[in-house]
């Protein structure tokens, strides 16, 4: 029976009585519910993908340069490894670097978050059955995907001139751990940032503090060079840290340089890590919306 | 039947950050804060039955919308309580958020970029609501409303009167038993503030719902709302009949009086206050008890072609009670 087809019928009784409260909710339709979110973003980014292609084309640009250095590097200091790393190796782990914040890093997540709070849009997260973090990491997901999907045409072709600085592929069980890797990469730069942005709930303005997050990240995480390249207590220091499971860590798997039981070990402390700030974010979000509903609104 | 909305002495302090002048006072705010209590709601009781439609009225930053935050659960009250359908709106409960909707005038919460026919999916899954339900009501509110050949077109290209009329619509799509509207027809021209008005009035008739609505339109209210509740710098000072605000604040009517001549005597001022002169005619307000006898010593001292005696429009009434609250704070 088709209810487009038929003319409004308004002179009749109500139909079916509202649904009883709570007691509507079947079980799975609460992942439909984020499952919808994430279908409704994949629209809206399909929207915007004219000025894609070449934005990711000239994320590769520098890379240019950085070839040429280090060859100037590894060529003037006589070695044929640094810190571990072949030249070749040097080179793959930067593009593999790519693929990891590909996965971790989360534009403009916490400003969004911030921005939220200040201007008063996290109203809907309240008055609709809805969660905040549920919604958002189902958006994020959407939009990641739709990144993956697209910018795998531009990465193929960069990888595929660049492979010649890939000196072996990793084996199936390593592939997979680099997956399991990348994905939680994913988790732990979603909750990170959102951890982050949730400080919105106390500071009004918080730029300031986002940009000497991101800009510290991009060093410690391992973004700009690998991190074995450091002074060794330096090394020790960061590689306690979360922040290197958002690009280091993924990248040397993949090279290989982290196995056996080292890379169970290391899995199993990015998984700790993903749990952690998606506490940290719940934490900072209940007691934010409790400032928020003593003080703003 | 038991009220719907329940309001006991509800009232909202804000604690605001007391600036200083200058880098001076800039500096001496970094480390010893001032603040100041500001009172934005006081003691506000009120109840509403079921399939009441509601007015709230007053001026800007009466605390209208602090109170409709309140009963939305958006923020928490100082002092007071509040129940709206059995449960306290701030717990922010699943089961209480499936059955009411807050709308806020221009405040969006479609997706810019998409269709509003998205966001109604997207808010079928929300509510979960049941795909006959989901049809029946989109289809009713889309031809109550006139837009159902807009929905499939992205947000951003409606004009701002049929992107409100989306809003009202994703807003009404759960069915909810309960409706709050801020401002819902603020900035939209006369078409489009009646048709969402006529749009209200039908939905709740044949619903059954209950509204509360603020608005700064005497139009709005006039329209659609038989109670209203004025509230004036957090105190409620009105709550009754729209009419019954001129008996208790009406204390004045017009005398409307027609002279021969070209121009109306100039001296007119004894009698009362010489409100407005259109050619020959003047409107004179007099208090009500003095009518009577203003009347007698005008005609006794002038010849007049017509007179008549009305009540001041209800817009003017309005103001008033507006700034009497002022002077009492």
């Amino acid at each position: 029976m088709s209810y487009v087809a038929e003319p409004p019928r308004f002179d009749l009784e109500e139909p079916a009585p509202a649904p009883a409260p709570g007691g509507d909710l079947v079980p799975g339709s609460l992942w439909r519910k984020y499952y919808r979110v994430w279908r409704v973003s994949l629209a809206e980014r399909m929207t915007y993908r004219g000025d894609f292609l070449l934005g990711t084309f000239l994320r590769f640009l520098p890379m240019i340069t950085t070839i040429l250095l280090w060859q100037a590097i590894y060529e003037g200091s006589g070695q044929s490894s640094l810190a571990g790393f072949t030249y070749n190796e040097m080179i793959a782990y930067l593009l593999l670097v790519h693929i990891s914040r590909m996965f971790s890093s989360m534009p403009g997540l916490a400003a969004g978050i911030a921005r939220e709070i200040r201007d008063g849009t996290l109203k809907k997260y309240l008055i609709q059955p809805l969660d905040l973090l549920g919604y958002l990491i189902a958006y994020r997901a959407a939009h990641k995907m739709t990144y993956i999907v697209t910018a795998a045409i531009p990465y193929g072709i960069i990888f595929f001139l660049c492979r010649g600085f890939f000196d072996t592929l990793p084996s199936g069980p390593v592939f997979l751990a680099y997956l399991v890797s990348l994905i939680l990469a994913f988790l732990i730069g979603f909750y990170f940032e959102a951890a982050v942005g949730m400080v919105g709930f106390w500071f009004l303005e918080v730029t300031s503090v986002l940009y000497i997050v991101m800009t510290l990240n991009y060093f410690i995480s391992g973004q700009m060079l690998p991190l074995d390249l450091l002074p060794p207590f330096w090394v020790g220091v960061l590689k306690a840290l979360p922040f290197q499971y958002m690009a280091y860590f993924p990248a040397v798997v993949f090279l290989g340089k982290v196995q056996g039981p080292d890379l169970v070990w290391g899995l199993g402390i990015e998984a700790f890590w993903a749990l952690f700030f998606a506490v940290l974010a719940r934490v900072l979000y209940a007691r934010g919306l409790k400032r928020y509903g003593a003080y703003g609104g | 039947m038991a009220p719907i909305i329940e309001v006991t002495g509800l009232s909202k302090t804000y604690r605001v950050f007391r600036k200083k002048d200058g880098l001076k006072g800039a500096v001496q705010g970094l480390f010893k804060r001032e603040y100041k209590m500001v009172e934005a709601v006081g003691d506000v009781s009120f109840t509403i039955e079921p399939g009441e439609f509601v007015a709230f009225l007053g001026p800007n930053g009466a605390g209208k919308t602090t109170t409709l935050k309140m009963l939305s659960g958006l923020i928490y009250p100082s002092r007071g309580d509040a129940r709206v359908l059995g449960f306290t709106p701030w717990e922010r409960k699943d089961a209480f958020r499936r059955q009411f909707s807050l709308v806020m005038g221009q405040k969006n919460q479609l997706w810019w970029d998409l269709p509003a026919a998205d966001s109604f999916e997207l808010h079928k899954e929300i509510y979960g609501i049941p795909e006959r339900q989901f049809r029946e009501t989109l289809e009713e509110l889309t031809s109550l409303l006139g837009v159902a050949d807009l929905t499939r077109q992205a947000v951003r290209e409606l004009s701002l009167g049929e992107r409100m009329k989306m809003e009202l619509i994703a807003a009404l799509l759960h069915r909810p038993k309960v409706l709050l509207l801020d401002e819902p027809t603020i900035g939209l021209d006369v078409v489009a503030q009646v048709a969402i008005q006529k749009c209200l009035r039908d939905y709740h008739t044949r619903h059954n719902v209950t509204v509360l609505l603020t608005s700064h339109y005497m139009r709005d209210i006039e329209a659609l709302c038989r109670r209203v509740l004025v509230i004036t710098h957090g105190k409620l000072v009105y709550d009754g009949e729209l009419a019954g605000i001129r008996d208790t604040f009406g204390q004045e009517k017009i005398l409307r009086i027609e002279f021969p001549a070209e121009e109306p005597p100039p001296d007119l001022s004894p009698y009362g206050q010489v409100h407005g002169v259109d050619g020959p005619t003047v409107d004179l307000r007099v208090d009500r008890p003095r009518v009577a006898e203003t009347l007698s010593a005008v005609l006794a001292r002038y010849t007049i072609v017509d007179v008549s005696v009305q009540d001041p429009p209800l817009e003017q009434l309005i103001t008033k009670v507006f700034e009497q609250g002022k002077a009492t704070v």
